[in-house]
């Protein structure tokens, strides 16, 4: 069996004096070359989880659990440390690729930049790989956009440098948070498929970040699905498509797939599946969770609409299964494993 | 017209400079030189007339530019060159960018060090200096530096806060760059126009305040004529011959209005949404 790339464990991250905590302990790891998406709402903590990976939160956030990259624990490494790592063996692609430019500097010099700080070239063939780079991104006249600052570059040829930039290390994992959302239809379909060859070429892990489960699905094998600082369900795409155990996956999924929409009907809304305020009605939903810690749960959820669904939590206390209705409780198979 | 600003407070800027750079070559008179009788009316050979000891009041502006721009480049160069780098390092030194909390409370020290700066006058300073060095150009030029430098440590750390929360640093970090690279290569360049903007304000604050300490005897010590010395000398015969120290007088006006213009005329190009409204 191969070792994993990434290991977390038991990941808490609290902000301010008050430390509210809104990352609960998640836990997950993955292989190498492993695309893994992690889907969620805004505030459910996937930014967080990538800025905790990339140890790039703020000074403000404490963060407990363990982070292993290679099997070499990053948390608590000093930021000089952490520094010659970033770039190199963990890059980070941003969402908006204009502000993630500088726009005091050409591309060419911010690729180069990149590259020299973890490679001692010499700077004709630092400029070199950089002209290759932007090339293999798709760019079809790498010495004009290298000599270009990013306001003269399209969405899509800005996002193209910021993946150039991300990519030209080759390092072993690879965070895109949210990397498509700020462009259009057509452009994200041909960054998606880019990134898709990229991270092939680079043999590289992904950590895919978003809140669309059809743009997942398009590059990532594996989805965590978030849900308020804590992975409710760890599936494959097909189990998470075809057979999601959590209620607001179930959401998700709905709302993703309009397809099976008749025509006429309301579409369908997460609320639909998945109510914050009800207490304990929840759908089926027992299983193990990603630390390993046994279910207790006893799937005794509605089988309905709404309510959270029981099972054992992330953080490990067993849930009590206190769930009314009817519904049968089956998280054992071979489905998604709900984690809270 | 939307640019006249730029272009008014450029051309008097342009014409201070040219008259500074040419008095170092050529002036129609020495201007320390008794060259005619005193309190001349204006002829072709002297245009401004003559002052009360009889020198040409013409060459006596000239090389009084001289002295003001000497003053007040030397001055925002000094300035700039203690609180641009107290800003930046207080700005970046921010918990919110990932600094350790020692670190915040260094920058916080740092910006209160510079508020108690901020409250010591430049005047009292130049008293100071002058009278433990004595009185000079360079006592004026360190007395307006000192004192403009908490101006530029402000305007630079706030700038720099700003360009901070920009993806592009969290990029620059997330790429494996220094916190020391990331302010020489990414916060410096994005803080300059705004830098450039307080340097044209802090030039003609500079001005006005080598002028005050010129009037009071605190500066270029006499016979290098500085304009602030002939507003001054021009007080004396302000009855008699009031056009002593309206020279002087317009001179000085004349200049900081110029760099104040061009201070809102950059301000106004590089601002993109006045930008956009126009």
């Amino acid at each position: 069996m191969t070792e994993p790339l990434l290991v977390v464990e038991g990941l808490r991250v609290a902000f301010g004096r008050s430390r509210t905590e809104v990352l609960h302990g998640i836990s997950f790891s993955m292989g190498p070359r492993e695309r893994v998406g992690v889907i969620g709402e805004s505030g459910s903590g996937k930014s967080v989880t990538a800025l905790a990976i990339m140890g790039l939160l703020a000074e403000n956030a404490t963060v407990s659990g363990s982070v292993r990259l290679h099997g070499r624990e990053l948390v608590g490494l000093r930021d000089r440390e952490l520094a010659a790592l970033r770039g190199d063996q963990m890059s980070m692609v941003f969402q908006e690729p204009m502000t993630a430019l500088d726009p005091t500097m050409t591309v060419g010099r911010q690729v180069a930049e990149v590259l020299l700080l973890h490679q001692d070239l010499p700077r004709a063939a630092a400029r070199q790989r950089v002209l290759e780079m932007l090339g293999e991104v798709g760019l079809a006249d790498p010495v004009r956009v290298a000599d270009s600052y990013p306001h003269a570059l399209s969405g899509g040829q800005r996002q193209r440098c910021v993946l150039a930039m991300a990519l030209i290390n080759r390092p072993d994992l690879v965070i895109c948070d949210e990397p498509t959302t700020a462009l259009d239809v057509t452009v994200q379909a041909r960054v998606l498929t880019l990134l898709d060859r990229e991270l092939d070429a680079a043999e590289a892990a992904c950590l895919f970040i978003s809140h669309d489960l059809a743009i997942v699905s398009q590059v990532c094998s594996r989805v965590l699905v978030m849900l308020d600082g804590e992975i409710v369900e760890d599936g494959s795409v097909a189990d998470i498509f075809n057979a999601p155990q959590h209620a607001y996956t179930r959401g998700l999924v709905a709302t993703a797939r309009l397809d099976q929409v008749e025509p006429g009907q309301r579409l369908p809304t997460v609320e639909d599946f998945y109510d914050r305020g009800s207490p304990s009605t929840g759908s089926p939903s027992t299983g193990s969770s990603s630390t390993g810690s046994p279910s207790t749960g006893s799937g005794t959820g509605a089988g309905g609409l709404g309510g959270r669904p029981t099972g054992s939590s992330s953080r490990g206390s067993p849930s009590t299964g206190a769930g009314t209705g009817s519904g049968t409780g089956t998280g054992l198979g071979s489905g998604p494993t709900v984690v809270s | 017209m939307r640019r006249a600003p730029l272009w008014v407070g450029g051309v008097l800027v342009g014409l201070v400079l040219l008259t500074a750079l040419v008095s170092f070559v050529w002036t129609p008179y020495d201007a320390a030189a008794i060259v005619a009788p005193k309190l001349a009316d204006p002829s072709l050979a002297h245009p401004l007339g003559t002052d009360h000891l009889g020198r040409d009041i013409v060459s006596r502006l000239m090389v009084g530019a001289r002295a003001t721009v000497v003053v007040g480049v030397v001055a925002v160069a000094l300035a700039a060159g203690g609180g641009v780098p107290l800003g930046v390092l207080a700005g970046m030194l921010d918990g919110r960018f990932g600094a350790a909390r020692w670190a915040t409370w260094a920058g916080e020290g740092l910006m209160r060090g510079v508020d108690v700066l901020y409250a010591f006058p430049a005047l009292l300073l130049a008293i100071l200096l002058a009278a433990a060095v004595g009185a000079s150009t360079t006592t004026a030029m360190v007395a307006i530096g000192v004192a403009t430098i908490p101006a530029f440590a402000r305007i630079a750390r706030a700038a720099t806060l700003t360009v901070m929360t920009q993806d592009f640093v969290l990029a620059a970090r997330a790429s494996g760059t220094s916190q020391a690279g990331t302010a020489v290569r990414h916060v410096l360049p994005n803080i300059a126009p705004v830098l450039g903007v307080q340097a044209s304000v802090s030039f003609g604050i500079a001005i006005l305040a080598e002028a005050g300490l010129s009037y009071l005897g605190l500066a270029t010590p006499p016979p290098t004529p500085t304009w602030g010395r002939m507003l001054r000398e021009g007080q004396n015969v302000l009855f008699g011959a009031p056009e002593q120290a309206l020279w002087p007088g317009l001179a000085i006006g004349f200049a900081v209005l110029g760099l104040n213009l061009l201070g809102d005329g950059l301000r106004d190009l590089l601002d993109p949404r006045l930008r956009e409204v126009a």
